[in-house]
């Protein structure tokens, strides 16, 4: 056997646990539900071709799901990533103060939702602080989780918890930046803003990709905390798409499900397709900055894995 | 300026801590302070909540009947950590193994496998659980603790995460160890993780978070409710459960909290790691 191939057999080796479940529990059932969205009736009898995809899309639960997954992502998803910029701005170049606040900042992500869930139960329940306060003040009361307030809940809930995550990785970002561009920078004139905004900005957008990645998978996970504020049927401002296909999961309309599954698969499939094609273009036009990064490699490796090496 | 910076760091931090900080201190609380303060949440009446941080007597009353005198909050508790340790464990083994194979082996298919692998982490539970119940029915797995353990194993965040982990090994080091006439297992083993061990703390952290607050698999796959793990049974807090709410909710807390505060230092790197490609 040559080497090549015996390198690859290796490979293929290593990864074939995960591939054996993967494919059982993932990829060959999701093959299952695509037939379901196709046929009609229990064990798949007759074709039904493209009809439950289009009562699916002409539903309104289907179109409020989906309005409202996209204004929470739309909304919550630049937000976050603003707000979670912002503040590791805040600590870098401050040592002492990075490793105080970092591990603060992750313990939202850490606390048991249920915790979490309880204490916004005390705070904004019907007869809860907030509306005492309101109440003291001589203001009208709000009702918090059955109003269109709900949706900004849900949206602080889900930037209070996934914020330190994604600061963690922008500053690990700008502490990569090598401290010889700021001199450079200086050196030719440039103040603090057009630092930020020529140097910095720029040489965080492998960072930027990955808190966007994540942040999308965390916004999908939101669910968990609009259920548990909700239940199955919340306001209607935060009907997500996960309502629509849990819901019917339980009905067992499973047409209905598989279809709402395949379509947001599509969607995400675009969204991978077109995050890596734009990755790629920037890495093959970038060569330069690509030299930067890998400059820093080395330098993090060390002083990241003090107990390993 | 510093006087704002300052402030808004304080101010971000006090809400970062206060909803575990709350559940702390109200463990402590007795039963009759909690009928005073949280009695609306119990009995549906119309009184309005008091903001109660510490205890105007320290109890531990709630935290004794929880831990010893009725069995089952702890029965709950060794549910919750039977099934999110053997997800963490299993999750670990097979996406070290795979992320190795990703990042350091050619083969053919590799590129569109990863590409899929990605689809699926991004996308949310509810996608994949026709999919999951319509295999674990076949297997006939619904009812029993498998059937909420073996998807979670395979779920592919934790090899998405150990592919990046090791991509950042540098390439000599491996190469180094080939000389010496390592294998694949022995590079793996003896160079691979101990390196990548920021990576797998962070990966074990961030898995066990999550399952140990699963609530939709166990209300789907697991029939009976004496099987729901403790996340369950917590998120049922509107009702107004009683004066154990709070003490269940440390109870929870505590896991979670050993392990952050046992790899605080690697989660922040495991996570830096993750997010440099």
């Amino acid at each position: 056997m040559s080497l090549k191939k015996r390198e690859s057999l290796t490979g293929i080796l290593f990864v074939l646990p995960f591939l054996a479940g993967f494919l059982l529990f993932y990829i060959i059932p999701f093959g299952i539900s695509v037939g379901y969205s196709f046929t009609s009736g229990i064990g798949g009898g007759t074709f039904a071709g493209w009809t439950h995809y289009a009562e699916v899309l002409q539903s309104y639960a289907f179109q409020l799901a989906a309005s409202n997954t996209f204004r929470f992502m739309g909304i919550g998803i630049p937000l976050i990533m603003v707000i979670s910029l912002c503040l590791s701005l805040l600590l870098y170049g401050n040592a002492r103060r990075t490793k105080l606040f970092q591990s603060i900042f992750l313990y939202p992500m850490v606390i048991p939702i249920g915790s979490v869930v309880m204490f916004v139960q005390v705070m904004l329940s019907e007869f809860g602080i907030f509306n005492r306060i309101l109440y003291q003040l001589g203001w009208e009361e709000k009702d918090w989780f059955q109003s269109g307030l709900a949706f900004y809940v849900l949206l602080f809930l889900y930037i209070w918890k996934n914020c330190g995550y994604n600061m963690v990785l922008f500053l690990t970002g700008l502490q990569a930046i090598p401290a010889e561009c700021e001199e450079a920078a200086k050196l030719d004139g440039a103040g603090k803003r057009q630092y930020f905004r020529y140097i910095q900005c720029p040489l965080l957008a492998p960072s930027a990709l990955f808190v966007f990645v994540m942040s999308v998978i965390n916004a999908f996970k939101c669910y968990r905390e609009a259920y548990l504020l909700g239940g199955k049927y919340p306001h209607k401002s935060i009907y997500m798409l996960q309502h629509f296909m849990n819901n019917n999961f339980e009905n067992l309309n499973y047409q209905r499900l598989s279809v709402a599954a395949i379509l947001v698969f599509l969607l995400i499939f675009l969204l991978v397709i077109l995050l890596f094609a734009g990755k790629y273009r920037s890495e093959s036009d970038g060569g330069s900055r690509k030299k930067i990064r890998r400059g820093r490699g080395g330098k993090r490796t060390s002083k990241r894995f003090p107990h390993g090496t | 300026m510093r006087m704002a910076k300052r402030g808004i760091l304080v101010l971000a931090a006090v809400l970062a801590l206060l909803p575990f900080v709350y559940t702390i201190l109200n463990a402590f609380m007795s039963a009759e302070e909690y009928y005073y303060y949280y009695g609306g949440m119990a009995t549906g009446e119309e009184v309005y909540l008091a903001f109660h941080l510490l205890p105007d007597r320290w109890s531990l009353d709630a935290l004794f009947t929880v831990l010893l005198s009725e069995p089952g909050y702890l029965m709950k508790f060794w549910n919750s950590i039977g099934i999110t340790a053997a997800i963490a464990a299993g999750q670990i083994t097979v996406s070290c193994l795979a992320g190795y194979g990703f990042s350091r082996f050619q083969f053919p298919g590799r590129r569109v496998l990863f590409v899929l692998v990605v689809i699926l982490m991004m996308m949310p539970y509810q996608v994949t659980l026709v999919s999951n119940y319509i295999i674990l029915d076949r297997l006939d797995l619904i009812g029993s603790y498998a059937a909420v353990i073996l998807p979670g194993i395979f779920s592919s965040f934790g090899v998405f995460l150990m592919k990046q982990v090791m991509d950042e090994i540098p390439k000599e080091v491996l190469e180094a160890a080939r000389l010496d006439g390592a294998g694949a297992i022995r590079r793996l083993v003896s160079i691979a993780l101990p390196i990548s061990r920021g990576g797998i703390a962070s990966l074990l952290i961030l898995n066990f978070v999550d399952n140990w607050n699963m609530v939709e698999q166990p209300m789907v796959f697991l029939k009976e409710k004496s099987k729901y793990p403790l996340s369950v049974f917590l998120a049922d807090f509107t009702a107004g459960s009683g004066p154990e709410i709070f003490a269940c909710g440390l109870l929870a807390l505590l896991p979670v909290l050993l392990l952050f505060a046992y790899f605080r230092d690697e989660l922040s790197g495991g996570i830096a790691v993750s997010g440099i490609k």
